[in-house]
């Protein structure tokens, strides 16, 4: 099928981009980014937008730059650009190693950062990245600029606090010391995972002194393990508490089964997801040192 | 309806038309130029026989609307010979049977070709992993990775050598 009629506009600057959304909200105004998502649905006429926003003629979209600590990518930062960055290597190596897994490299030199994050795919890599990460995004709207923190900002599946009539322009993302690891599990690679864990250990001497794990594919929105990282704060880097963190993690879990995978399945396959992210963003945090 | 002027430059010619904003690249190409390389199958991003370059990187045709790409460099599988000279690419798809159909075989090129323009000396296991990207239902695409590793090496050492006078 092809998608219906609608009107397009291609604005240069973000300020533009909210006048036009306010000024076409009747006609159901949306934004366009990469389309990697939006055109599909369009294609099938799963949605019938009739008035699109097309930043991918925001320049200053586009950009990844530090904030002292902070590592800031523009929404519209296309995914294969992210995931080549030497500044997202070395400031953020969990969402470089996350990009690696979303779709194609053809679907990614399209895809961007803020799309992703965006849609708020239950399934996508990047939103659980954001959440383990404690990123913070930048939501700008008629009534001005907003800071949302990622654990606020995924309230659904395809649901998040964007408004109608705002646009996210930038995802910050504060500087994490310690080992980083994103491990997931697909049928094939390049296809959605039906588990996916995001992990971030900083060990101190002979224990570790914080985790943070966030999980997608398990909840309607990407969740935190809270537990495993409670479980594993002040403990030894050893095979009992990876066993116990992942315990604890897999005890919250109440993930609903569909045609790609029973929940048992997904229960089976985020403990062992579990065990191998955690073990590796521990070998990297003790490779670090 | 509200058209909009696009101009593409496609295998190093400009053109401008004018399209609805819903037009899809590849129909632009299909319809507008005069190019059915690009196919449609599909249409949803999964498959990639619509697949080609702009500015240099492998896009999805199907899932870009023609008004997000204007201005841009498009190259698609008509562009890959040099006059009646096939590209290595092609020259190796012939030799070693890197299709059967066809169906797929204008996105693999374009994908390969970004693989092998992308990095000269490429491994097996990469271009393997490179052409995931792209179904074929016919070939099992192991001939599809010795065409495009044969065609990489012979672009890398610059031989000119043609693989008839290998056979
Ligand atoms: C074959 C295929 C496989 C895929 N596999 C995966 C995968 O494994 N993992 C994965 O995570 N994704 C996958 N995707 C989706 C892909 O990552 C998309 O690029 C991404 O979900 C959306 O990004 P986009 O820039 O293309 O956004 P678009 O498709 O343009 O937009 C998506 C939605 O977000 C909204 N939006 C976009 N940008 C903004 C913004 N700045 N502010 C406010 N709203 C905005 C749009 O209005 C739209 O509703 C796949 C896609 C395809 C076609
Ligand atoms: S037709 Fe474009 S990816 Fe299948
Ligand atoms: S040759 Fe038939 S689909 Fe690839």
């Amino acid at each position: 099928m092809k998608p219906p009629p609608f009107q397009y506009a291609a604005p240069t600057s973000v300020a533009e981009a909210v006048e036009l959304l306010a000024a076409h909200a009747d006609d159901d105004a949306r934004t366009l980014a990469g389309g990697q998502s939006l055109v599909p649905l369009m294609n099938f006429r799963l949605a019938q937008p009739g008035y699109l926003v097309d930043l991918g003629r925001i320049e200053e979209l586009t950009r990844i730059r530090t904030d002292g600590d902070t590592l800031v990518i523009g929404a519209m930062v296309r995914q294969s650009d992210a995931e080549h960055a030497p500044e997202v290597a070395l400031r953020a190596p969990l969402l470089a190693e996350a990009l690696g897994y979303v779709a194609h490299p053809p679907v990614r030199n399209s895809g961007t950062v803020g799309g992703s994050i965006a849609h708020a795919d239950p399934a996508a890599e990047l939103p659980a990245v954001a959440l383990a990460l404690d990123a913070e995004l930048v939501v700008v709207g008629p009534q001005g600029t907003r800071t949302v923190r990622a654990a606020d900002f995924f309230v659904g599946p395809f649901a998040t606090a964007i408004e109608a009539g705002e646009i996210l322009t930038e995802v910050r993302f504060p500087r994490r010391d310690g080992g980083q690891s994103f491990v997931e599990f697909a049928r094939t690679h390049g296809n959605f995972a039906l588990v996916g864990v995001a992990s971030v250990i900083e060990t101190d001497g002979a224990t570790i002194a914080r985790a943070s794990i966030a999980m997608s594919g398990v909840a309607p929105v990407p969740v935190r393990a809270t537990a495993a990282e409670e479980t594993l704060a002040g403990s030894a880097p050893d095979d009992a508490s990876i066993r116990a963190a992942v315990d604890a993690a897999v005890a919250g879990l109440s993930p609903s089964g569909d045609a790609h995978g029973s929940a048992e399945t997904r229960t089976d396959i985020a403990r062992s997801y579990l065990r191998r992210g955690i073990e590796l963003a521990l070998t990297r945090a003790q490779d670090r040192r | 309806m509200q058209r909009h002027e696009v101009t593409l430059t496609v295998n190093g010619r400009t053109s401008t038309v004018s399209v609805e904003p819903r037009k899809l690249l590849v129909d632009v190409l299909r319809e507008d130029l005069g190019l059915s390389g690009a196919h449609i199958g599909c249409e949803h991003g999964v498959c990639g026989t619509c697949t080609v370059l702009r500015d240099g990187r492998s896009i999805r045709s199907c899932t870009t609307f023609a008004v997000q790409v204007d201005g841009a460099e498009i190259r698609t599988v008509e562009g890959l010979a040099d006059g009646a000279e096939l590209h290595p690419l092609q020259d190796e798809f012939w030799d070693k049977q890197g299709l059967q159909c066809g169906f797929c075989t204008p996105g693999m090129l374009m994908r390969a070709c970004e693989i092998v323009e992308q990095k000269p000396d490429v491994s097996r296991e990469e271009v393997r992993e490179g052409i995931a990207s792209n179904l074929c239902r016919c070939t099992g695409y192991q001939f599809i990775t010795d065409a495009v590793c044969a065609a990489a090496a012979r672009m890398h050492s610059g031989s000119s050598e043609t693989s008839g006078a290998q056979a």
